[in-house]
């Protein structure tokens, strides 16, 4: 099947097999491996990416659905002029993250965490991620990097 | 001349951020499955749905037309491609019984997830496609699954060993003392511990791929792995490819915490089918499949037994456990609980011990290193049996665990174990927790709470550790049957455009090298980090290395990167004393540059040096061109670091959940080089114990099937569940390596486990004692209090 989408503000255009996951339509087909997967039950969210501006898990996702979308990656964070993205200068500066795998997923989660909520604190925190596994931080520097962006994005 | 190699130009000790960040928050740094490797075959593996069962016939004729597929092969079409079994490093004793170990089983399945096929094709749906057609007809036989029940041999796995026993491993270096001090004692503690089985769950699934080299002969095998050196030894060894044909690269590595600290089958397969079918082949785990074919941690019985006087004072401590191997040995699989064996008596002077540790087969996936590998193990029996000891004794447990402390002036200390503690000073370490975490208060809180008749019950569980740490002198590991040395190398290497390249053996998944590595250079060298470049995981790049595990990469390997950084600037003084036309002693170095004492303008930039030495035009007699040091170190002894850690709960005595509130850790790991990474590290390994004490546990039921493959069931911690933490330190240099490091990637998977469940008991003393294991899961707290209500 054809499918068109934008991602990270570039249209795309793909033959898929149906049963593509967006996640592999993602990794393969365009060759962004920023966004991971790291189970096979929607669990993780290693696989988190933005369809409208709302994050998804990519692994729950076929590519199909997401036809005619609006699709950003953790490619498409950075700044034009390449500098990081406030969310992962928050995550660099707070010690977020450490092997680094749950992080685009965590990062590209906590964009639309911080979007959707005004005031942030703690425990709105801890309880928005919490379908973001992370094995490396114990999620303490995690949620100090949030609230760090929040605060900086003006949340 | 010592004075300039000791100096320091204060970059240790800055909370540096990581170099590694940037590419891993854009998703450009790449994980082994990222790699595009054009003409790739891919394997999948035929699995074992049965706990132990022989295999009758395997008909893989449908899968073999299945489209996209290449090649289907059982154990016998491989057999030739073997020139040894999967490797075993560690024959803890010289009658230990080792089944032999393929990567593709014959005859015989021995635990659901044991690989009995292997498909090879075009691409991974494909492969999955197939893989289902594979059609394995088995005779099950009944599941041994209970450790003490296998050590009956009532069912015998395997059938050439004769025994499911494995091993008997004994220290009792004075068995009349011990026997005196239990029949003199006043107090005597008896208990019985379930170390559960974990799944190590790193975030990124294992994944390998090998690519032959175009001019044949070489190949490069990419693994999400700890140990690329190890990997390339045994490897070599296994698949029978001479080891300078085989060049291993860990790409960027997503967690490990020992799970990707050994050799596996697919990783042997990969190889072997890419000499067969001279293309490159690879493979991917997926996540469900992982919780079978990825090494699971923990799963012992353990007996503790402690003998004390009146005040409580101990006078032995007696171990007797027993250790699940599972189906088969994996790399270390059989010495994991001996890395406790010495640890049972925990911070605390007694002057008689024994330990004695049997390990079992039984019908489930392999154990191996899990993040702190037989300490956590240790350091719970010790720490909750201290806890009865307490109760016994009718004293606080800050208060039985003062009266029993290693003294300060003790160290260096002769344990009953016959280990040489580094140093120590715990007294002071456990009174700052108690205080930065308001002891008292939170007792008068709990006191409160009770006499209103709450139904929500405060705990204070407290866990005071001490481990061993730097893996390992080598002697000592010889003196354990281990296989391999426990050195590291470093070479470290100032190029003609002065840029240094910092060459290690450590592996690093998470732990930042690149970033504190190049500290250490910087700080002794006196320039900045930015002109650092940290080479590792590859060894074409870095041939030498014994790899990242073990709480060792600061210690030994950063020990190592601290000695060739003093040789090459020793190497610089002595061309900057000829090019200055001083004498050595009266150079002075800081900020990068020599200079002549009293002669401000007579100066040379490291820089300069390093030119001349590359040019090597004008170079002094004896010195050899090139600015460069390598060195391998060998430490002395283990490091020894400890701490205090307190856990606050509310246990609410109606539906028996644990919250918990507040999480006090008080670690000392020696010098910080770099505080923000030790912290990380801190939080990580909490996380990891609270969710051993609380959450997890690998469930089989009595067939021997994992009941909690997925991420769905298998609870690993969210950050809903956890607390921010709340951490202290204080400093005890290590007087056995030039850093005084300790190691801290363990210490908070160590020490959490027996303070959270010490807490719970704690919360329901004054119910009764309950008798709870972990994870302490509503049910089991609620049954173990309705237990103690009977």
């Amino acid at each position: 099947m054809k499918v068109s989408m934008t991602v990270n503000g570039k249209s795309v255009s793909r033959d898929v097999e149906p049963r593509t996951l967006l996640v592999h339509f993602i990794r393969e087909d365009l060759a962004l491996t920023g966004t991971n997967v790291g189970c096979d039950t929607s669990s993780c969210g290693a696989c988190t990416v933005l369809i409208n501006g709302e994050s998804v898990k990519s692994c729950t996702t076929l590519a199909v659905q997401a036809d005619g979308a609006d699709v950003m990656t953790i490619e498409g964070m950075a700044n034009e002029d390449g500098t990081l993205h406030p969310i992962q200068k928050a995550f660099q500066e707070n010690h977020g993250l450490q092997c680094g795998f749950c992080t685009p997923g965590m990062v590209m989660a906590s964009y639309s965490l911080i979007k959707e909520n005004d005031h942030l604190d703690e425990k709105a925190v801890r309880e928005g991620l919490e379908g973001n596994l992370c094995r490396c931080t114990g999620y303490h520097n995690i949620v100090k990097s949030v609230l760090a962006a929040a605060s900086e994005m003006g949340a | 001349m010592t004075t300039i190699s000791n100096a320091s130009s204060g970059v240790i000790g800055q909370p540096m951020l990581r170099r590694e960040d940037p590419k891993l928050l854009s998703g450009e740094a790449r994980f082994t499955d990222d790699l595009k490797i054009p003409g790739a075959l891919w394997i999948g593996l035929v699995r074992s749905p049965f706990a132990n069962a022989k295999i009758i016939s395997i008909d893989t004729q449908d899968a073999k037309a299945s489209p996209g597929i290449v090649a289907v092969y059982v154990a016998s079409d491989l057999q030739s491609q073997w020139a040894g079994p999967i490797p075993s490093a560690w024959q803890v004793t010289p009658d230990m019984k080792s089944p032999a170990h393929y990567p593709l089983a014959s005859g015989k399945a021995n635990y659901v997830g044991d690989p009995v096929a292997v498909v090879v094709g075009n691409s991974p749906s494909e492969v999955a496609d197939a893989v289902a057609l594979v059609d394995v007809s088995y005779e099950e036989l009944p599941a041994v699954v209970d450790l003490e029940e296998a050590l009956t041999d009532a069912n015998v796995i395997h059938e050439e060993l004769g025994t499911n026993k494995c091993y008997v491993w004994e220290l009792n270096p004075n068995p009349q003392g011990i026997e005196d001090a239990f029949k003199s004692a006043a107090h005597v503690v008896k208990e019985r511990y379930i170390q559960q089985r974990l799944i190590p769950a790193a975030m990124e699934p294992r994944s390998v791929a090998v690519v032959p080299s175009p001019m044949g002969g070489d190949y490069t095998l990419y693994s999400a792995t700890q140990i690329p050196h190890i990997l390339k030894v045994m490897t070599a060894l296994t698949v029978g490819i001479s080891e300078s044909k085989i060049r291993v690269i860990a790409p960027s590595v997503g967690g490990g915490f020992g799970s990707k600290l050994d050799v596996y089958p697919e990783e042997l397969l990969c190889l072997a089918l890419a000499r067969k079918h001279k293309v490159p082949v690879r493979w991917t785990e997926e996540r469900t499949e992982g919780a079978q074919a990825t090494i699971q941690g923990r799963g012992q019985v353990q007996y503790i037994e402690l003998a004390a006087d009146k005040d409580g004072k101990l006078l032995g401590v007696r171990a007797d456990i027993i250790a699940d191997m599972g189906g088969y040995q994996q790399l270390i699989t059989a010495g994991v609980p001996l890395l406790g064996a010495f640890l049972y008596h925990g911070a605390y002077h007694t002057p008689t011990y024994a330990f004695k540790c049997t390990g079992v087969y039984t019908n489930k996936t392999p154990t191996d290193a899990y993040r702190g590998a037989g300490r956590p193990e240790a350091t719970y029996a010790i720490e909750r049996a201290m806890d009865s000891l307490a109760k016994a004794a009718g004293v606080d447990p800050a208060e039985i665990r003062r009266r029993n402390f290693i003294p300060t002036e003790s160290f260096p200390y002769n344990s009953p174990a016959g280990l040489v503690f580094d140093s120590g000073n715990y007294g002071p370490n456990l009174d700052q927790a108690l205080a930065a975490v308001g002891y008292d208060a939170l007792r008068a809180e709990q006191e409160k709470r009770r006499a209103e008749g709450s139904t929500k019950h405060l705990g204070i569980g407290l866990s005071f550790f001490v481990e061993m740490c730097g893996l390992a002198p080598s002697r000592v590991l010889a003196s354990l049957n281990y296989a391999a040395g426990g050195w590291e190398s470093a070479t470290v290497r100032i190029l003609p455009t002065s840029k240094v390249q910092v060459v290690t053996g450590t592996a690093p998944h998470g732990q930042g090298h690149e970033t504190v590595w190049s500290m250490i250079v910087a700080d002794k060298l006196g320039i900045s980090v930015d002109d650092i470049e940290v080479l590792h995981s590859d060894t074409s790049i870095a041939p030498h290395g014994m790899d990242t595990y073990g709480s060792r990469s600061l210690s030994v390997g950063g020990s190592a990167i601290h000695i060739a950084t003093e040789r090459v600037l020793e190497k610089a003084q002595k061309i900057a004393a000829h090019l200055l036309e001083a004498s050595e002693d009266d150079l002075e170095y800081q900020g990068g540059t020599f200079s002549v004492k009293g002669s401000p303008d007579k100066t040379m930039p490291l820089a300069a040096i390093a030119f001349e030495a590359f040019t090597a035009h004008n170079l002094p007699d004896g010195v050899e061109p090139n600015l460069e040091a390598s060195t391998t170190w060998d430490p002395p002894n283990f490091t020894f670091p400890f701490g205090s850690h307190i856990a606050v709960v509310e246990v609410d005595e109606e539906t028996g959940k644990v919250d918990l509130l507040r999480y006090m850790a008080v670690d000392d790991c020696g010098p910080r080089v770099n505080p923000m990474i030790v912290e990380g590290q801190i939080h990580g390994g909490l996380a990891q114990g609270i969710g051993q004490a609380l959450y997890e546990e690998a469930v089989y039921d009595s067939a021997g099937n994992l009941l909690n493959a997925t991420f769905a069931d298998y609870l690993l911690p969210s950050a809903a569940e956890l607390p921010t933490f709340e951490l202290g330190n204080t400093v005890t240099p290590s007087p056995t390596n030039p850093l005084g490091v300790k190691g801290i990637g363990e210490a908070g998977a160590i020490a959490s486990p027996p303070a959270v469940m010490n807490a719970v008991v704690d919360a329901l003393s004054h119910i009764g004692t309950i008798q709870i294991e972990m994870p302490a899961s509503p049910e089991r707290v609620w049954k173990a209090i309705q237990a103690v209500r009977a």
